[in-house]
């Protein structure tokens, strides 16, 4: 074990793995360092084993109907009680952990590529293409989120799917605005400079030497947005045009429970429960990886 | 054949114009220095002929080609500029290994491992080094690879930017001196902006004085080390350096 920690902290490593595993190696040694970024992790992890494992988690079937059963409290039989058709509520809960990873997950892969190359070509090129792209970029950033997701998912139909479209429109403008600004300080950088000067061209220098000095800032973002993205997902289940029924989306069961709130408070609480303890994760993870890999706290690294 | 022959060049940054009709001639093999002081216009010089400032009227020859404004490919292998700042010009999560190796990648070259571990060689860095990020490095190390990357492409001639100003004086000498080695092995010619005159009678046979964008003297090193330069602010600069050794 000693030995394996010393191969990654050699100060001189001998090959470009070698070098490229001790910096992940200390990078993860910095995040462990922080209290609450575990926390963020762990909670983010058991999301991730949860959707993975939920056929095995789950108690019942997520969406078996039993009518002799409604709205039964929280008990040894069913963990969170059931809803107003005799689902178990804990079962749903834990299948909708899917539904979410899947949503945060394809939002995270359309979103944020698209914002860094807008981005990061609007900041190196300059002039009329940085006019044109940001003038876009603005167009979009302008409209409230929740409120442009709803535009699209009424203009594309309810579901699932058009749900992951609509929040993926609606987030990549941030993602562009950062990049370009990450790039506007790279840009005159005398390294930059450097490989133009080698006769680069121009894909070369922005995907070799501009995109990984953005991407560390990207992920922070991304994995701070993370939490609002689940809760736009929610939002739009919430009000019908997301997930649809039998899904067992979170949002849509808070939906569906609020009817009986008074009565049955664990029918809207216990997926409550879910996308917060979820956002938080993702905001302490964000937060402590923004500690550890921005760039302006120092090369502690 | 001239190495590098500049003629009645003015460059402009926007609508100001920086330099006047800058005229000077490098021959090939030759060590030559540009002196003034800050604001003189010297480094927009090297940026022109480089590449960077694009907006320049007037004839600059390198080898007997005419340049056109902008960055060229072809004359990228044949010249490579060293800049002053050690710690901005590498990339600061690219190791050694990935900065030496970026320009063979692009002009095409192979067998990049034996090539990098050659030019390390010859700049004196040793092998241990060559997995290490810029933030494990010191500041003369870090010139020594930023030296090496200008040097991978074999160029004939190198812009040099104030390249040790931003080092301390130990330091300084030691890069001073892996210049001089390299000239000599290699056959470089040497393009060198400085406002440092003992540099420029170490390392240099000539040197253009500039002010306020004007090339004012331009002199042998011989004839500044026994303080014969003509132009009154050139004397003014002698005799400054003179009572200030150290800057």
């Amino acid at each position: 074990m000693a030995t394996t920690r010393d191969w990654l902290l050699d100060d001189s490593p001998s090959s470009r793995l070698q070098a490229r595993l001790g910096r992940s190696y200390r990078l993860s040694r910095a995040l462990a360092r922080n209290p609450l970024a575990m926390v963020g992790a762990i909670i983010v992890l058991t999301l991730i084993l949860v959707a993975l494992f939920a056929p095995w988690i789950a108690t019942h079937s997520p969406i078996g109907q039993d009518l002799a059963n409604r709205l039964k409290p929280p008990s040894a039989e069913n963990w969170m009680g059931t809803d107003e058709l005799g689902r178990d509520i804990w079962s749903r809960v834990v299948y909708g952990a899917r539904i979410t990873l899947m949503i945060v997950a394809l939002v995270a892969v359309l979103a944020a590529p698209v914002g860094l190359v807008i981005g990061a070509v609007a900041g190196y090129f300059g002039g009329w293409t940085d006019r044109i792209l940001m003038g876009i970029t603005d167009i979009f950033l302008s409209m409230p989120k929740l409120i442009l997701a709803l535009a699209f998912v009424a203009a594309l139909g309810p579901g699932i799917q058009n749900a992951i479209i609509a929040i993926a429109i609606a987030t990549w403008p941030g993602y562009a605005r950062i990049a370009r600004a990450e790039t506007l300080t790279i840009r005159n950088s005398e390294f930059v400079a450097a490989v133009e000067l080698q006769g680069a061209s121009s894909l070369r220098v922005i995907v070799n030497h501009i995109l990984p000095l953005c991407t560390s800032s990207m992920i922070i973002r991304v994995t701070l947005d993370m939490a609002g993205i689940i809760l736009t997902a929610a939002g739009l289940g919430f009000i019908g045009l997301g997930a649809q029924p039998p899904l067992p989306e979170w949002g849509a069961m808070i939906s569906r429970g609020r009817s009986f709130i008074l009565d049955q408070w664990w029918v809207a609480t216990m997926p409550g429960f879910a996308i917060v303890i979820v956002s938080l994760g993702f905001c302490f993870l964000g937060d402590g990886l923004r500690d550890v890999l921005d760039p302006k706290h120092g090369d502690r690294q | 054949m001239s190495a590098l022959k500049i003629e009645n060049l003015d460059i402009s940054y926007g609508d100001s114009k920086v330099t006047h009709g800058i005229g000077f001639d490098v021959a090939e093999g030759e060590s030559f220095a540009l002196v003034g002081e800050s604001g003189s216009g010297k480094t927009t010089v090297l940026k022109a002929i480089a590449g960077m400032a694009r907006s320049w009227t007037g004839s600059i020859t390198a080898f007997g080609h005419a340049r056109t404004p902008g960055i060229d490919r072809g004359f990228a292998r044949q010249c490579q500029m060293v800049f002053q700042d050690p710690y901005g010009s590498l990339h600061p999560r690219k190791t050694v290994d990935a900065t030496l190796s970026e320009p063979l990648a692009i002009h095409g070259v192979g067998d990049s491992g034996a090539r990098v571990d050659e030019v390390m060689q010859s700049v004196g860095l040793d092998r241990r080094f060559r997995f290490r990020f810029p933030h494990q490095l010191s500041g003369g190390q870090r010139q020594r690879v930023a030296i090496a990357r200008a040097l991978i492409l074999k160029p004939k001639l190198l812009l040099l930017d104030e390249p040790t100003s931003a080092l301390d004086v130990s330091v300084q000498a030691e890069i001073l001196n892996l210049l001089k080695r390299l000239r000599r092995e290699q056959g470089l010619t040497y393009l060198m902006v400085t406002h440092n005159l003992p540099v420029v009678s170490f390392l240099c046979d000539r040197l253009a004085v500039m002010r306020h964008g004007r090339v004012v003297e331009v002199a042998s090193v011989d004839q500044l080390k026994r303080g014969e330069l003509q132009d009154p602010y050139s004397r003014e600069l002698t005799r400054f350096s003179a009572s200030h050794p150290k800057t």
